[in-house]
């Protein structure tokens, strides 16, 4: 299958700056996947996904985005995505419905219309049913200056959904949000695209939105640093381990030793499971033991980690 | 055709913002208001007599085409304010063509300064300036001229500009001097040399001269109130407006990729 989102040497350098924004950096995302970008601030991840949305332009490399040529093809590019920014873009002056009018007429999906009892019949339909999905049915005639942050985050996901785009952007989208809000954009987000099949790329701050995410790629200092399925990039960098202690620490030394296995005191005694099952090990062990503690790694773990090795390089 | 549509929704938008603005309202009719009745006023009252034309609606005429000049001018300048933070960023990543956002932005600003023109008029009746409803036509007709070409020369000015705190200078150094230079408060006539050249190189000049030329076209004061005939206005204001608007176009779009 032909990827959605193909770049290849990818370099950005800001005018007058002294090193690469994004330096040389190459990956590939398939249709219907969830991507995440991630990396701390001044990483890339914004300037990449500029790039990407065709409002800053590259330095040198190739970039494909729905099997169109970002440059020469940027129009074609445009209509295939839809991009939630990290900065509300919504007009607060206009009304719900006049933001997703204007969207819906600078995608070319309808003819301009000053009202919305003068707009085609269908859209009229397609906005009362985009109002029961927000919730707002009496609101969406109201200024969105109005809304809430998790409302106005909502209304941009459905209006960047209007023109059907193949690919959709979102920088930092929960940004901002407080979790209950956070949680629901995620529910809505999910159910668009089991609906759609949309393929989503997204940056966040947030390790536990990509655990989620089909692939990951952490960069920094505009260098991809891991690249991979969540598992994949955990794997790579962190070990599973156990954690335990006893009252008669002495013996359980001396009883680990005997074992044969491997350990090093944290002052907790701490033993990597290099694939054995924790269960095998807590089972060989006499000593009766007033701690067990079983660490299997998250994203945030791996993204640490990466972060660490990155500072001493 | 999908262009066209998308220049009526963007030059509608700006229009709807602006009305909908109620503070912004409220301070694009206090300062002409200011100029006209306190100013206009009280040079009336003082120097009048000796000036052999009313004062007040030589102010009255400048105020006009200073205010729409200003209005079309800033308007299109605050692309930039909301380019990262506002719905510029969603009108930048749509799939209009880049004349398309800058014809759409000219006709919106042009359609909000219009209609602080209608209100000036307004004032102007009840303050007792004495319009004809042939010189209301006219007044609308230079309008729109004065319109598309400021909207052009702040596409110039946008163009060049890198951020915000530019933006912010913009009104001291370009548009303050031009109210003097311009001939919008006091009469021009008579300059010293370097005045003339720089009130030649301002272009709010040609837009209060145009107003005056077809506002006073065949009352007596005529001579005395204008500098040049609206032909030779429209000539400059045309030229003006096709020069700017190439190059403007030019760097506009060139700019917003090379960041």
């Amino acid at each position: 299958m032909q990827p959605i989102i193909e770049v290849k040497n990818l370099i950005k350098r800001y005018r007058k700056a002294e090193r690469n924004a994004v330096d040389d950096i190459s990956f590939e995302v398939q249709p219907g996947e969830l991507f995440a970008l991630l990396g701390p601030n001044g990483a890339g991840k914004t300037t990449t996904i500029s790039i990407l949305t065709t409002t800053l332009s590259a330095t040198s490399g190739r970039v494909k985005i729905a099997g169109y040529d970002l440059e020469r093809e940027s129009g074609a590019v445009r209509q295939n995505i839809g991009i939630i920014f990290q900065n509300p873009s919504l007009d607060m002056n206009l009304t719900a419905e006049e933001n997703i009018r204007f969207h819906a007429i600078l995608y070319g999906q309808y003819p301009f219309r000053p009202a919305f009892s003068m707009m085609p019949k269908i859209y009229k339909d397609h906005v009362h049913e985009l109002a029961s999905v927000l919730g707002l049915d009496d609101d969406i005639f109201k200024p969105v200056r109005t809304f809430s942050g998790g409302m106005k985050r909502k209304l941009e996901i459905i209006r960047s959904l209007m023109h059907r785009p193949r690919l959709l952007f979102l920088d930092e989208p929960t940004a901002g949000l407080d979790p209950q809000s956070r949680i629901a954009l995620w529910e809505y987000l999910k159910q668009a695209r089991k609906e759609s099949g949309t393929t989503i790329c997204l940056t966040t701050h947030y390790l536990e939105e990509a655990e989620e995410v089909d692939r990951v790629c952490i960069i920094n200092r505009g260098k991809i640093v891991s690249y991979g399925t969540p598992q994949e990039v955990m794997a790579n960098l962190i070990d599973e381990y156990l954690l335990i202690d006893a009252d008669d620490r002495k013996r359980l030394q001396a009883e680990l030793t005997g074992l044969g296995i491997t350990f090093s005191e944290t002052p907790l005694f701490k033993i990597g499971l290099n694939g054995q099952s924790a269960h095998q090990i807590l089972k060989s062990i006499e000593t009766p033991l007033t701690v067990v503690r079983l660490h299997l790694p998250t994203l945030e773990d791996a993204y640490l980690a990466i972060m660490g090795q990155e500072e001493h390089a | 055709m999908h262009n066209l549509n998308a220049i009526a929704a963007l030059a509608y938008r700006d229009l709807l913002k602006f009305l909908r603005d109620r503070p912004r309202l409220i301070s694009t009719f206090i300062f002409p208001f200011i100029f006209i009745v306190a100013m206009g006023g009280s040079l009336q009252a003082n120097l009048g007599r000796n000036i052999g034309y009313d004062f007040l609606t030589f102010i009255f005429t400048g105020v006009f085409a200073q205010t729409l000049f200003q209005s079309a001018t800033l308007g299109i300048i605050s692309i930039i304010d909301d380019r990262e933070n506002d719905f510029s960023q969603e009108i930048f990543v749509s799939p209009i063509s880049r004349y398309a956002i800058v014809f759409g932005k000219i006709a919106g600003e042009s359609l909000v300064a219009l209609a602080q023109g209608v209100a000036i008029v307004i004032l102007g009746v009840i303050i007792g300036v004495p319009i004809s409803l042939p010189q209301m036509a006219m007044l609308g007709v230079a309008g729109v001229a004065i319109c598309l070409f400021a909207g052009a020369f702040g596409l110039v000015i946008v163009a060049n500009m890198k951020n915000r705190r530019s933006a912010d200078q913009i009104f001291n150094f370009v548009m303050l001097p031009q109210f003097f230079l311009a001939g919008v408060f006091a009469p021009i006539k008579v300059l010293p040399i370097y005045l003339e050249v720089l009130s030649r190189i301002s272009p709010m000049r040609y837009a209060v001269d145009l107003t005056r030329s077809c506002f006073y076209a065949g009352l007596s004061e005529y001579p005395s109130v204008v500098l040049a005939g609206p032909e030779y206005n429209l000539v400059v204001m045309g030229i003006g407006f096709s020069a700017f608007l190439v190059a403007g176009t030019f760097l506009f779009v060139r700019n917003e990729l090379n960041r």
